[in-house]
């Protein structure tokens, strides 16, 4: 299938400072695609070629296969991480008027207008001036505005800050509706639980160069350590055990019993451990231990500044 | 192109719609009719009334103290201190007015007093009559006729004409520089208002960071464009409404006031006192008939070609400044270069008027900078033709270069936060864009 956006070789300097590095990847169609990196690593100059803003010194952004130009920016979706509204206009007539800017005609604008304001239930802000809001309140009006035009091709940056709970929850509903739609995704955030929960792939740029990328699945298993934990019953006795426990976890006792961690070696199989733990004392649980993606980009960005 | 009109009509309708702009329309025409009318009006009204108490020492003015509507004389004797009671009671009069003795060739000691600082008005008026009697005074004693000396008083008057191929046509240097200064100063005011106006709105997006937003639908440079000319739109129709509104309120108000000066003109008339007033009557009636000869066509197509020139020219400038700062103190050191030519040419306009064929009145309505003004003041002076059609494709020329340069700044300001912008970097945006 044809990817929603492809890039090759996409480089963009700013005077002295290069702020993409010869960048090549694909964001699949439907796909939920996160685009992580330290501050100043260049998410913002590749959001800004996307939504041409801006244009790169070299290389090209195709867009469903065709060169990226200006009969996409209908159908693209930008929710800044600046958020702006003009505080002194009412709330409708400002999403009516980036509606129309975005082609839609005026009646159409009103109507996708109008659904917005009843499924988000705040059909009173209508005439409501957006200095008047609260910053929650504003934040789901900016979050209309870069949907209003039904984007097949939807770019978030950080969009549950400034939401509680509640609000973030409903805007990541929103967010999930469009997406199974048919939407596809791009997430730029720092947030690492939001990645785990909602991203199918990602994309960790640091120092303007790709370090990371490919589905969420694939990347973990990179970073797989082959550890396992086991809780037990009663405290494993190692004396007698045949596998060697990692040094900082051995009968460490919890609510549930006592935790224990194995590194399997390459040659062999979790399995065989099991069945040794299940001899050795009651088994309460046992998992993998996988990397969380906080780990992997404090591991990987780490290690990049560690060499510079 | 249907963004660009997008653009124009939003920010047209939200400045159309603020209360200022109501206010401001409204208000306007009636501080132009105030100024019209105010100050006949007040000479005509009845203002605070005068009381003067004469005590004349000499006794050669006390019966010719004339009389006015605000000021009253009346001769009274006595002494000065019980005068000077009745002065501070304030019941009947409130000024004393004491004259000295006089002897020779001497000038009488004249004092007035008053509970609070004497009127000018009064002053120069008991000046004007003592020093009229004692040239008569004079006069007689030399043995000269003061009747005579009157009638040899010589007063002429230089009537100005204009020659063309199509023959002669009264001229009005004094009319042509009143418009000419107007429309100027007309065009001054717009373009700081109207240009600041949009530097605002850039500042207030770009703060904003509604930009963001505008930027990923819109091109920089169409933005910039459907801002001005949305603005230069709003700056024509108050422009409109106020000369709308102008004249009918001056007409509204000059019928009122002429009805009823004129029947104090008559009265006056039958009482018999023609003296200067009705001289500086026939030389404002002498104004009206010079500015009836003002070109009024081609001074409207010029005031329109000259603004809205000068305002582009202008406002583009003012957006790349609006563009390149975040804050109104950072906006001030790049405001400077933008508004000194502009200042620089209303100051210059008065020696344009005292010479307004010489070089320094063409260069400077040749330039773009300072050719709206400038030209707009020499236009009533009737300027070759070549000279104004040159100036006009100047600063044809000159807008789109400055637009031409200011779309560079624009397009990389707009999206440079949190960095202070130097003059070097603007430089470098202009090399590079």
């Amino acid at each position: 299938m044809t990817p929603s956006i492809e890039t090759r070789n996409l480089t963009k300097q700013y005077g002295q400072h290069r702020a993409l590095d010869n960048l090549s990847f694909s964001i699949p169609k439907g796909s939920v695609y996160g685009l992580l990196g330290p501050n100043g690593a260049g998410k913002t100059s590749l959001i800004r070629i996307i939504n041409q803003i801006t244009g790169p010194d070299s290389g090209e952004v195709f867009f469903e296969g065709q060169p990226l130009g200006p009969s996409h920016i209908s159908r693209i979706g930008y929710l800044p991480e600046e958020r702006g509204l003009y505080k002194k206009s009412k709330v409708g007539e400002q999403l009516l008027y980036f509606a129309r800017l975005k082609g839609l005609s005026q009646q159409e604008a009103l109507e996708r207008t109008k659904d917005w304001f009843i499924r988000l239930d705040i059909k009173e802000w209508w005439n409501k001036n957006v200095e008047e809001l609260s910053k929650g309140m504003a934040q789901k009006v900016q979050f209309i505005a870069s949907v209003i035009h039904n984007p097949e091709f939807i770019i978030l940056d950080e969009p549950f800050s400034g939401f509680d709970p509640v609000n973030s929850n409903i805007i990541r509903d929103e967010i999930l509706r469009l997406h199974s739609e048919g939407a596809t995704i791009l997430f730029s955030t720092h947030r690492m639980d939001t990645v785990e929960e909602l991203c199918s792939h990602i994309l960790l740029l640091d120092k303007s160069k790709m370090v990371l990328e490919g589905p969420v699945k694939q990347v973990r298993d990179e970073f797989k350590t082959h550890l396992f934990v086991a809780v037990t019953k009663a405290p494993i006795d190692f004396e007698k055990f045949p596998w060697e426990p990692s040094a900082e976890c051995i009968n460490l006792e919890g609510q549930d019993g006592y935790k224990s961690s194995f590194r399997i070696p390459e040659t062999r199989q979790s399995n065989e451990l099991v069945l040794d733990l299940i001899q050795a004392a009651d088994l309460v649980s046992f998992a993998e231990e996988l990397p969380s993606f906080h780990d992997i980009f404090v591991q990987v960005v780490g290690k990049n500044k560690m060499v510079l | 192109m249907s963004k660009i009109s997008l653009i124009i009509q939003r920010e047209y309708l939200i400045r159309v719609r603020k209360k200022s702009f109501l206010i401001m329309t409204i208000i306007g025409p009636i501080l132009f009719a105030a100024i019209m009318v105010l100050p006949a009006w007040l000479a005509t009204r009845d203002s605070t009334e005068n009381r003067v108490m004469v005590l004349d020492r000499s006794g050669l003015f006390a019966d010719k103290f004339q009389s006015s509507k605000s000021v009253v004389f009346e001769n009274v004797k006595g002494d000065e201190t019980s005068q000077k009671q009745q002065v501070l009671e304030g019941e009947e009069h409130n000024l004393l007015l004491v004259i000295g003795e006089i002897s020779g060739q001497k000038l009488p000691e004249i004092h007035l007093f008053g509970q609070s600082n004497p009127p000018l008005e009064v002053i120069s008026m008991v000046e004007k009559q003592i020093n009229g009697e004692l040239k008569n005074i004079r006069l007689k004693a030399s043995g000269i006729d003061p009747a005579l000396v009157e009638s040899i008083n010589p007063e002429v008057e230089v009537r100005t004409s204009v020659l063309s191929e199509e023959g002669e046509k009264d001229g009005g240097s004094l009319a042509a520089t009143i418009v000419g200064y107007g429309a100027g100063f007309l065009i001054y005011m717009f373009i700081f208002l109207y240009g600041s106006q949009i530097m605002m709105s850039v500042m207030e997006e770009k703060t904003s960071r509604v930009v963001e937003i505008l930027v990923s639908s819109v091109k920089p440079f169409e933005l910039m464009l459907g801002k001005i000319v949305g603005v230069a739109l709003v700056g024509l129709t108050q422009f409109l409404l106020w000369v709308v509104l102008s004249f009918a309120v001056s007409t509204a108000a000059g019928k009122l006031f002429l009805d009823k000066s004129k029947v104090q003109n008559e009265t006056q008339a039958s009482v018999g006192k023609p003296d200067i007033e009705t001289k500086a009557e026939s030389k404002g009636m002498a104004m009206i008939s010079e500015l009836k000869n003002v070109d009024i066509l081609k001074l409207s197509v010029c005031f329109i070609v000259y603004f809205l020139g000068g305002y582009l020219l202008y406002s583009a400038l003012f957006a790349a400044v609006g563009s390149a700062v975040e804050s109104q103190q950072e906006a001030q050191q790049f405001m400077m270069p933008v508004t000194i030519p502009i200042i620089l040419s209303i100051v210059l306009a008065q020696f344009v008027i005292k010479d307004p064929h010489g070089s320094l009145a063409f260069w400077l309505s040749v330039f773009p900078l300072t050719s709206p003004v400038i030209m707009m003041v020499r236009v009533p002076f009737e300027p070759p033709v070549w000279q104004i059609i040159l100036s006009m494709l100047m600063l044809v020329a000159g807008f789109l270069g400055t637009t031409w340069l200011a779309g560079k700044v624009f397009r990389v300001g707009i999206l440079m936060y949190g960095k202070k912008v130097t003059w070097t970097e603007i430089a470098k945006w202009l090399k590079n864009g």
